[in-house]
């Protein structure tokens, strides 16, 4: 039998979430039902969204600094305009979609690099939030607020939401034609070029799409917390980035995969519930972070080396 | 038959009865503390007084755990999880010192909804199910300037340090200070800097502004300030005005230094760190079934000319001025509320 590569890909990330909600059931009995496992994963379900915007980049070749703050500016807007008017927040935006489809088209046409450009749009994004909502906050708009708290039967929203989140975005990247130019455009950008397409809408309407999933994120934040900070997702950057390595994806070369990369940010909340169920003290639970995301990724190294050596045979 | 019957239903009230008396007892409830940060002297040293005071309460067996959790990054996602965590941990009382007041709402009503008790101190959250023990920064402005209209009936200049801009606790504080300086006409302030609460930017600031000023009577401030004005005005070689301290062992030691040399007269006021005890106690009575009010005051700690030099020898150098609470204080602030 021969696994592909793409499988092997998968199945590392969905390896470690088991091995890892394994460790935490078996830590914390409680968590093993309807509401432990919403408790655990509801948090994750924003993160997971800023995770797949962060990766529509990655796939481009680009790298999104300013995700946090933009998830928070989406998140003040949600728990302001979106709530009190809405057809304001709406118009607020799809502007800010449009300023990210415009953040792509000058990265491109200028040849900027993306970490400067999205670096100095984070300052931006985050002095707008604070304008909007210059102290802590505002109120989730009832839609969202019963959307994350919504009780399917049988399996909690958490899980629900985020098999939907990766089906979707599955469907998107690795079965349209669009997600074949987007992941072009990472792996060979003049091929794409010299077929015909124009690099730049793609990369428009890359970061465009990057810029919804940014905004779902905020609002589901929002639909969690019931209302906002200026400061409330700043983690998301860093998170949305360890999210798609962590998934499988790759810096260059247009290799993301959707599923993992939701994978990736179920696997960064659980990893920080399983420190926490250890009682590892704070000062140490950031390196544990780190020593975690290491050991996955020594992992995937390591499979990757097999996996060469049995195709040079 | 009918007396199975009435057996079987005396068992049942019994069953339904026993946890309800059971309640008074809470030596076998666990409590938690979620943290945001621990970054600071002052945070150290709350940190501290909940170790102290619950170490003894376990040991006493009057709740079977208290543990302390604190964030790494001090967000509020991070600590929203991390309440998220206590609930699915099966804690039957959680401690909040927020990073946030909104933005753990989620969690906290999620913890409401599973019947435990929330209870938020210093940073408080708005949630409505969660009791509150705020801090009346007000009142603690105020207080400053009524201390000041004794001193000197017949006023003079201010020069009033604020803390850090954008920040609630400042507004609060500046606000008092006003509303006593508008009680007090005979007091006037003639200058403000920001020093956000720390020494060596409140010397800075008021070096800075210090040329431009006339005479000063008294300098109003906001805690971890006073040491740096105090600094300024001596480089300054003018003559050291009344400067209100903020519990900080530096202002003390240096109030201390001046009141041996000169006799210099003072007050200083802040909130004790010790406040997550009283917030653990009153976790503890409302465990135990009490009636609490949602919004509770605690009072903050002032040190005067007399009992300054208690205050000193109890303060740990680089620390804060603190005061731990017991049992009874919890059940006094619980009992003013109503």
């Amino acid at each position: 039998m021969k696994i592909s590569s793409g499988t092997i890909r998968l199945l590392i990330p969905a390896a470690s979430l088991i091995l890892l909600l394994a460790a935490v059931f078996y830590m914390q009995p409680r968590a093993m039902s309807y509401t432990g496992l919403n408790l655990l994963f509801n948090l994750a379900v924003p993160i997971a969204l800023a995770t797949v915007a962060q990766m529509l980049i990655m796939a481009v070749n680009d790298l999104d600094l300013s995700m946090g703050t933009f998830v928070s500016f989406c998140a003040c807007v949600t728990a302001t305009f979106l709530q009190s008017s809405p057809a304001v927040g709406v118009l607020i935006f799809l502007s800010a979609i449009a300023a990210y489809a415009a953040i792509g088209v000058v990265i491109h046409l200028r040849e900027l690099p993306s970490i400067v450009v999205t670096l100095g749009m984070s300052f931006v994004w985050g002095g707008l939030a604070v304008l909007m909502l210059p102290s802590p906050g505002g109120e989730a708009p009832g839609w969202a607020r019963w959307l994350m708290t919504s009780r399917p039967p049988f399996v909690p929203m958490a899980i629900v939401a985020s098999v939907v989140i990766a089906l979707a975005t599955h469907f998107l990247i690795m079965r349209s034609s669009a997600g074949v130019l987007i992941r072009g455009v990472g792996g060979n950008v003049r091929s794409v070029e010299r077929a015909g397409w124009s690099v730049i809408r793609i990369r428009a309407g890359t970061y465009a799409l990057a810029g919804f999933f940014a905004v779902l994120s905020g609002i589901a934040l929002v639909g969690l917390t019931t209302s906002a900070d200026a400061n409330i997702a700043l983690r998301y950057t860093l998170l949305s980035i360890a999210g798609v390595i962590l998934g499988g994806g790759e810096f260059v070369g247009g290799k993301v995969s959707p599923i993992g990369a939701v994978i990736g940010a179920l696997t960064l909340t659980l990893a920080g519930s399983f420190l926490s169920f250890m009682r590892i003290s704070p000062d140490w639970q950031i390196g544990a972070q780190g020593a975690i995301l290491i050991v996955v990724l020594a992992l995937r190294l390591f499979l990757n080396r097999l996996e060469k050596r049995e195709k040079s045979r | 038959m009918i007396i199975r019957k009435m057996l079987f239903a005396s068992v049942a009230i019994a069953c339904v009865a026993g946890p309800v008396s059971a309640l008074a007892d809470t030596s076998g409830k666990k409590i938690a503390l979620s943290n945001n940060y621990a970054g600071n002297s002052w945070r150290q040293a709350m940190l501290t007084s909940w170790d102290k005071i619950t170490k003894d309460a376990v040991a006493k067996k009057v709740v079977a755990a208290a543990d302390p959790f604190t964030t790494a990054e001090n967000q509020a996602t991070e600590q929203a999880a991390q309440i998220q965590n206590m609930i699915l941990q099966g804690y039957d009382a959680i401690v909040i010192n927020a990073a946030s007041p909104t933005a753990l709402n989620g969690a906290v009503k999620e913890a409401c909804n599973a019947g435990i008790t929330v209870v938020s101190f210093d940073g408080i959250v708005t949630e409505p199910c969660a009791w509150r023990i705020a801090v009346d920064f007000k009142a603690m402005g105020e207080s400053q300037i009524d201390y000041l209209a004794k001193k000197m009936p017949k006023g003079g200049n201010l020069l009033e340090i604020r803390g850090l801009a954008g920040v609630s606790v400042d507004d609060e504080i500046h606000a008092g200070i006003q509303a006593g300086v508008q009680k007090n006409p005979q007091f006037k302030i003639v200058g403000a800097v920001n020093g956000d609460w720390a020494q060596d930017v409140a010397q800075r600031a008021v070096a800075g502004i210090l040329p431009s000023l006339p005479e000063i009577a008294a300098v109003v401030t906001q805690g971890g300030d006073g040491y740096g004005a105090a600094q300024a005005f001596a480089a300054a070689k003018r003559p050291i005005p009344t400067i209100v301290m903020g519990n900080r062992e530096d202002e003390l030691v240096w109030w201390k230094q001046q009141k041996d040399k000169n006799g210099y007269e003072t007050m200083s006021v802040s909130i004790a760190p010790g406040v997550s005890t009283l917030a653990f106690w009153v976790a503890q009575q409302i465990l135990d079934g009490k009636q609490v009010k949602k919004d509770l005051v605690v009072p903050f700690l002032r040190i005067d000319q007399g009992n300054l030099e208690t205050n000193l020898a109890g303060t740990q150098k680089g620390g804060v001025a603190n005061v731990e609470y017991s049992l009874e204080d919890a059940q006094k602030v619980i009992s003013s509320a109503k």
